[in-house]
């Protein structure tokens, strides 16, 4: 298989957020701001790449019954690193990441990628696997925060950028909804155009 | 009071889909019907009171006291997956019609982030056990409003022109953000 188209299909072809729809939740959840949605989607991609990376080193080890408890097990073991490194070294990010960094466990894009490639695949492409999905992921966390925050509140990364009156509901909950919904429409028509 | 406070506070004001992000996953996906939202929202009704009470239990009495804090998501998502495969095979045993109604939709649950997501906060706000029950209950039935009212909205939307880029998910979502708006009329209630 051809590493290089492996890696980028995450990107924009098999985006998990623009065009599977995986892991709305954490999507929607956390970005109110480019740096967290970037936070969290470097997060998820730790997670990624090293559930990956074990489940296909032990794939022939895991028999086939008990399979998706050994993936949910593997994958809350570095869930559970992500969030003690994040409670001590970036406390502020963890802070605002919450509830989401725990519920990275049931991140459908971490157990999809475990069950769906990781599983049949030689190692060195799970981890390919895992990197793209889990950059693409990020990607789609940070374009999402950056229109949010721009529009709600002038800044991207906290650089500011725009003055004048502006629409606070796109850092609340609804405008989530709302310019998700605007970024899959103008991803439809480019990609399928 | 206090549980007053609780069932208004989950079901409307931070509602757990609308205002919380949690359960997107079914939200988007299962509330094409009003009829299989209904049954959704049963079997998360279901489950997710009977983890908050065993992931409590858990907590206080095995996590806490032995000092394996650190282990609560580990050991949480494997009690929900757990249950979710007891559950459906008491049902199916004591229970054929209600297994019938909730039976699809059970193994759809395991990673339906609003169960996990109820059981740590309820953990996280310090509950007491019967504020524990009170909140999932209440959660859940703020789940199955979110998805009953969405599902409603959808049935309607197939019978409108949309434009071609639109259709689907994007409308959805924009729908969605109108009714989170709505609820964002709640804030301050309680």
């Amino acid at each position: 298989m051809n590493q290089v188209a492996n890696f980028t299909k995450g990107f924009i072809k098999e985006n998990p957020v623009f065009v599977l729809l995986l892991g709305l939740c954490p999507t929607l959840g956390v970005t109110s701001t480019a740096i967290n949605g970037l936070g969290m989607g470097l997060a998820t991609t730790f997670v990624l790449v090293m559930s990956n990376l074990v489940v296909s080193l032990i794939k022939n080890a895991i028999p086939d019954k008990v399979r998706i408890p050994s993936f949910i097990v593997i994958i809350a073991s570095f869930v559970t690193i992500v969030e003690l490194t994040m409670q001590a070294y970036t406390p502020a990010l963890f802070e605002a990441l919450g509830l989401f960094i725990p519920l990275i466990v049931v991140n459908c894009i971490v157990l999809g990628r475990a069950e769906a490639f990781a599983s049949k695949q030689t190692v060195f492409s799970s981890v390919i696997d895992g990197l793209g999905m889990g950059l693409g992921f990020a990607f789609a966390l940070t374009i999402l925060g950056a229109v949010r925050e721009l529009l709600g509140s002038g800044n991207i990364f906290g650089i500011e950028l725009m003055k004048g009156d502006l629409m606070l509901v796109f850092v609340l909950a609804p405008g989530a909804f709302i310019a998700l919904g605007y970024l899959i429409a103008l991803m439809n028509k480019f990609a399928k155009s | 009071m206090e549980y007053f406070v609780i069932v208004i506070g989950s079901i409307f004001v931070s509602n757990i889909v609308l205002a919380q992000f949690l359960g997107i996953c079914p939200f988007v996906g299962v509330s094409g019907k009003l009829s299989t939202s209904v049954g959704m929202g049963g079997a998360v009704l279901f489950v997710m009171t009977l983890a908050t009470i065993v992931t409590w239990v858990l907590q206080y009495y095995l996590l806490t006291p032995f000092g394996l804090g650190f282990m609560q998501t580990i050991v949480f998502i494997l009690i929900i997956a757990a249950l979710v495969q007891m559950v459906e095979i008491i049902l199916k045993k004591v229970s054929p019609p209600l297994y019938q109604a909730l039976g699809v939709f059970l193994p759809l649950i395991t990673t339906n982030c609003a169960v996990l997501g109820v059981a740590i906060l309820t953990i996280q706000k310090e509950f007491s056990l019967m504020e524990g029950v009170v909140f999932a209950i209440s959660n859940a039935i703020g789940f199955t409003l979110a998805l009953v009212l969405f599902a409603g909205i959808r049935e309607h939307l197939d019978l409108m022109e949309v434009p071609k880029g639109m259709r689907g998910v994007p409308i959805a979502l924009l729908v969605a953000g109108i009714l989170a708006l709505a609820f964002m009329g709640f804030t301050g209630l309680v």
